[in-house]
């Protein structure tokens, strides 16, 4: 395809691209030249495609069965053979978090699918309607951002019954209104833009208009805002779990991991310590990912 | 011979880009005395960033380095923020396109003109009250009292840029730099905004660099005239002159603009050439005439 | 081709009620160009606004190509006939669509066929090659844009263009190239215009008559000859002239 004479950077980065899949192409490598200029961004990135890779080879790279017990070795320290030690039950720390990371991604991955698909929903449509619609709306996300996250959640996993689908959904459930917020808020300043003004003009109607032309400068600032509140998502799960609402024993979620070394927190501190440092660490990739792509993705950093 | 208000020589302002260096203003020089000296070009001819340069107001990762950049004699290249902070409002002063983004929209006029003088010349309350209230009425403000209490909202855009005027003129700077101060304003306030600003430079003896991209107009407001064309200064001439210029890019801008009283079927288009990206200047000597005053 | 009859336009209700418009008449002819000037706030905008359909709290008469149109409801057949260009080409484009996203989507909605050759056609219409085609809006340069824009109205062979200050936030050389362009799609697909602008002389050039605007209301409708050989009648509109004209040193 390339011209010859032309690397292939310099096709990417052309000014005047000749095909759709060169103009789409070079638009991803500028976002990627920007996104690898961010250091840390990159850390969180290779962090968490450590962590997929992690998940998909589970069974493969746990030195052990994630629930095979043996009482004889329980709590035992960290050691060669165990390198993070051993739970209450006597089962291998270091499997269980392996095993745990494919659930902690089902969680992440489930919430941050449902709840900003339902904010760019209720926001785009509030306030690209304006009026009673807006006003109703908005009103019932003020209703959700009335209580407290996590308490609402434990209502809905309290009426729905404690399991890991249910916590997944109560937390998507409750996560959605800030999305609806942002979403509203940038509905509005591009409802009345002149690009908004010119499709009409061309006869295209509110579905078109909302689908085409302002999901697509909202969706952006969504993936940001997602990325950088993926931490408290994980905390919520894990928080629920530590509740006994979320995973049911034996299934190895970190937060419920948490729960179970919390009787042993001073004399054996590595049964919490463990998955707790998973947690942290996770979390903290996301919100350096969620950085980078805010250097990508906001419009205002076009500008150069 | 006195020496000029202000004197730049090869000023350059680089920003690194990733692909490459980027210069937006290459080798401008000039002298500025007691005069109107007007630069015109088009958008990103380097024009609003050469004033900014002066002032210091370019920011990382612009850079900005010159052989020459004196206010009086005196280096104010690269000064030191606080500096620069003593000289800026109160030796040099800038006035922006739209004063709506340059007011504070929560204090009122009047409070806004005391602190901006009393930031640069201290003094009691009392005393920089009687100042703003003087310089309303130095831009013809009628009812200075009653503005001095308003809200920058309550303005129109013509009282809005006097206000500005008003407020860089309280500390008597010495240089006026105006960036596009009638362009969002319409013609009938224009007019108005201008006799201001031209009084103030005969009156009180400042030098005015007046950033615009109206050929036209600059021609007949000031006395010489910069033409800048991607980055660097294309030609110079006096204004009077301003229809005999010789470099086809002047020529190229004044035969553009269509005329009420030279109907033509079809606008002349400015060819642009690759080589007026370098070559000298055409036109008299960087120097003013004018270094004393009109 | 356009008839505006007693047209008042008003934002807000009482007590905050502005009336950007008050009792505007004006009629443009199949073919002719005529022009809107006035300041800002006069409400020139706001009558083109109001004919496209995008303000709703509007009274009187506007007629299009013989049909009288009423409220912000437009059909199909009116935005085949009319068409507009807005005044910022860098709000006027959306930020994430493609030339060639934009004028195709714009033909697809005016129930076009054959779109890759129309899109060839329309920028070779306004003067843009086939390189520009799969750029982005912020590949491009202010005229550029503006070119694209003015191919997107063209896009569903519209009659009548509302040109909302075209012009006014380009340098003057690329404002010459523009006008001549409009000058051109006009003489070739025989266009009706009604053109805003706040510049005198930009209306000169481009329009046959030409209506001045104050405070909302016309205050004077004259040809293009009579503005050149000084014939205004009112005294504004001798005060705009004067203005126009550039500064003198009083």
């Amino acid at each position: 395809m390339s011209v010859t004479g032309m690397t292939r950077r310099e096709w990417l980065l052309s000014d005047a691209p000749l095909t759709r899949r060169q103009a789409r192409l070079g638009a991803l490598y500028q976002g990627w030249l920007t996104f690898r200029a961010n250091k840390l961004a990159m850390f969180g990135l290779v962090i968490l495609i450590l962590l997929i890779g992690m998940a998909i080879l589970a069974p493969w790279i746990a030195p052990q069965s994630p629930f095979a017990q043996n009482l004889a070795g329980r709590l035992a320290p960290p050691s060669a053979e165990h390198w993070l030690g051993t739970d209450a039950l006597g089962r291998d720390i270091l499997s269980r978090l392996i095993h745990g990371s494919r659930i902690t991604l089902f969680i992440v991955g489930t919430v941050a699918l449902i709840a900003p698909i339902i904010g760019l929903f209720i926001g785009t449509v509030a306030g690209f309607a304006g009026g009673w619609i807006d006003q109703v709306l908005m009103r019932i996300t003020d209703i959700f951002l009335a209580f407290p996250k996590l308490i609402l959640a434990l209502a809905f996993v309290a009426a729905l019954g404690p399991s890991i689908g249910n916590a997944v959904l109560a937390l998507a459930l409750t996560a959605w209104p800030p999305y609806a917020r942002l979403a509203r808020a940038e509905t509005l300043t591009v409802r009345n833009a002149d690009f908004i003004a010119a499709a009409r003009l061309q006869g295209a109607g509110p579905m078109r208009l909302l689908v085409r032309h302002i999901w697509p400068l909202c969706i952006s600032s969504l993936i940001v805002r997602v990325a950088l509140d993926m931490a408290g998502i994980i905390l919520s799960a894990a928080g629920l779990g530590f509740l006994g609402l979320g995973a049911q024993p034996p299934m190895p979620e970190w937060g419920a991991m948490i729960s179970d070394g919390r009787a042993y927190i001073l004399d054996f501190w590595w049964v919490a310590a463990m998955p707790g440092l998973a947690i942290f660490i996770v979390s903290l990739a996301f919100n350096l990912l969620g950085d980078g792509l805010r250097d990508v993705l906001d419009p205002k950093g076009d500008k150069s | 011979m006195t020496d000029p208000l202000l004197s730049v020589r090869n000023l350059r302002v680089t920003f690194a880009t990733r692909q490459g260096e980027f210069q937006a203003v290459r080798g401008v020089g000039f002298d500025l005395g007691r005069e109107r000296l007007g630069v015109v070009g088009e958008s990103g001819s380097g024009k609003s960033m050469t004033g900014r340069a002066i002032l210091g107001l370019v920011r990382p990762p612009g850079r900005v380095t010159a052989d020459r950049m004196e206010l009086e004699g005196q280096s104010i290249l690269n000064l030191s923020e606080r500096k620069m902070r003593r000289i800026r409002g109160s030796r040099i002063s800038m006035v922006m396109q739209d004063p709506k983004f340059s007011l504070n929209p929560v204090m009122t006029i009047g409070d806004q003109i005391i602190e901006a003088y009393r930031l640069h010349a201290g003094g009691a309350k009392g005393q920089a009250r009687q100042k703003a209230l003087d310089m309303l009425a130095a831009v013809q403000i009628r009812e200075p009292e009653r503005v001095m209490a308003a809200y920058p909202h309550e303005m129109s855009g013509g009282m809005g840029q006097r206000i500005m005027i008003a407020m860089m003129l309280a500390p008597d700077p010495e240089i006026l730099i105006a960036d596009e101060p009638t362009s969002a304003l319409d013609v009938s306030v224009r007019t108005e905004v201008l006799n201001i600003l031209d009084r103030l430079v005969r009156d009180r003896g400042m030098g005015l660099i007046f950033i615009s991209h109206d050929l036209n107009l600059v021609a007949q407001f000031c006395d010489r005239v910069l033409i800048m064309y991607a980055g660097r200064i294309v030609e110079t001439l006096s204004a009077r002159t301003l229809h005999e210029a010789r470099h086809p890019y002047t020529q190229g801008l004044l035969n553009s603009l269509p005329r009420l009283d030279a109907p033509v079927d079809r606008l002349p288009v400015l060819p642009r050439q690759d080589s007026w990206r370098d070559g000298g200047p055409v036109g008299e000597s960087l120097e003013t005439d004018l270094p004393g005053g009109l | 081709m356009l008839t505006v009859e007693n047209l008042d336009v008003w934002f807000g209700f009482p007590p905050d009620r502005v009336d950007a418009v008050r009792s505007a008449d004006f009629s443009v002819a199949q073919g002719e160009s005529f022009g809107l000037v006035g300041e800002s706030g006069s409400g020139k905008s706001t009558i083109l606004r109001a004919i496209a359909g995008l303000i709703d709290s509007w009274s009187g008469r506007i007629e299009v190509a013989g049909r009288s149109v009423t409220g912000d409801r437009r059909d199909r057949a009116f935005y085949k006939t009319v068409q507009m260009v807005f005044q910022d080409p860098y709000a006027s484009l959306h930020p994430r669509h493609s030339v060639d996203a934009v004028l195709s989507e714009a033909l697809r909605l005016q129930g076009m066929d054959d779109i890759d050759n129309r899109i060839q056609r329309l920028l070779d219409d306004v003067g843009l090659g086939r390189g520009f085609r799969f750029r982005y809006p912020h590949q491009l340069s202010g005229g550029q844009r503006q070119r694209v824009a003015i191919a997107r109205a063209l896009a569903g062979e519209p009659r009548l263009l509302l040109l909302d200050e075209p012009t006014s936030a380009l340098d003057v050389s690329v404002q010459a190239e523009i006008l001549n362009l409009l000058a051109d799609l006009r003489a070739e697909h025989r266009l009706t215009y009604l053109m805003v602008s706040h510049d005198l002389a930009v209306v000169g050039h481009m329009c046959d008559r030409l209506a001045v605007m104050q405070h909302g209301r016309i205050v004077e409708v004259m040809t293009v000859d009579a503005l050149r050989q000084g014939a205004a009648r009112q005294d504004y509109t001798r005060h705009l002239i004067h203005a126009s004209a550039g500064y003198e040193r009083v």
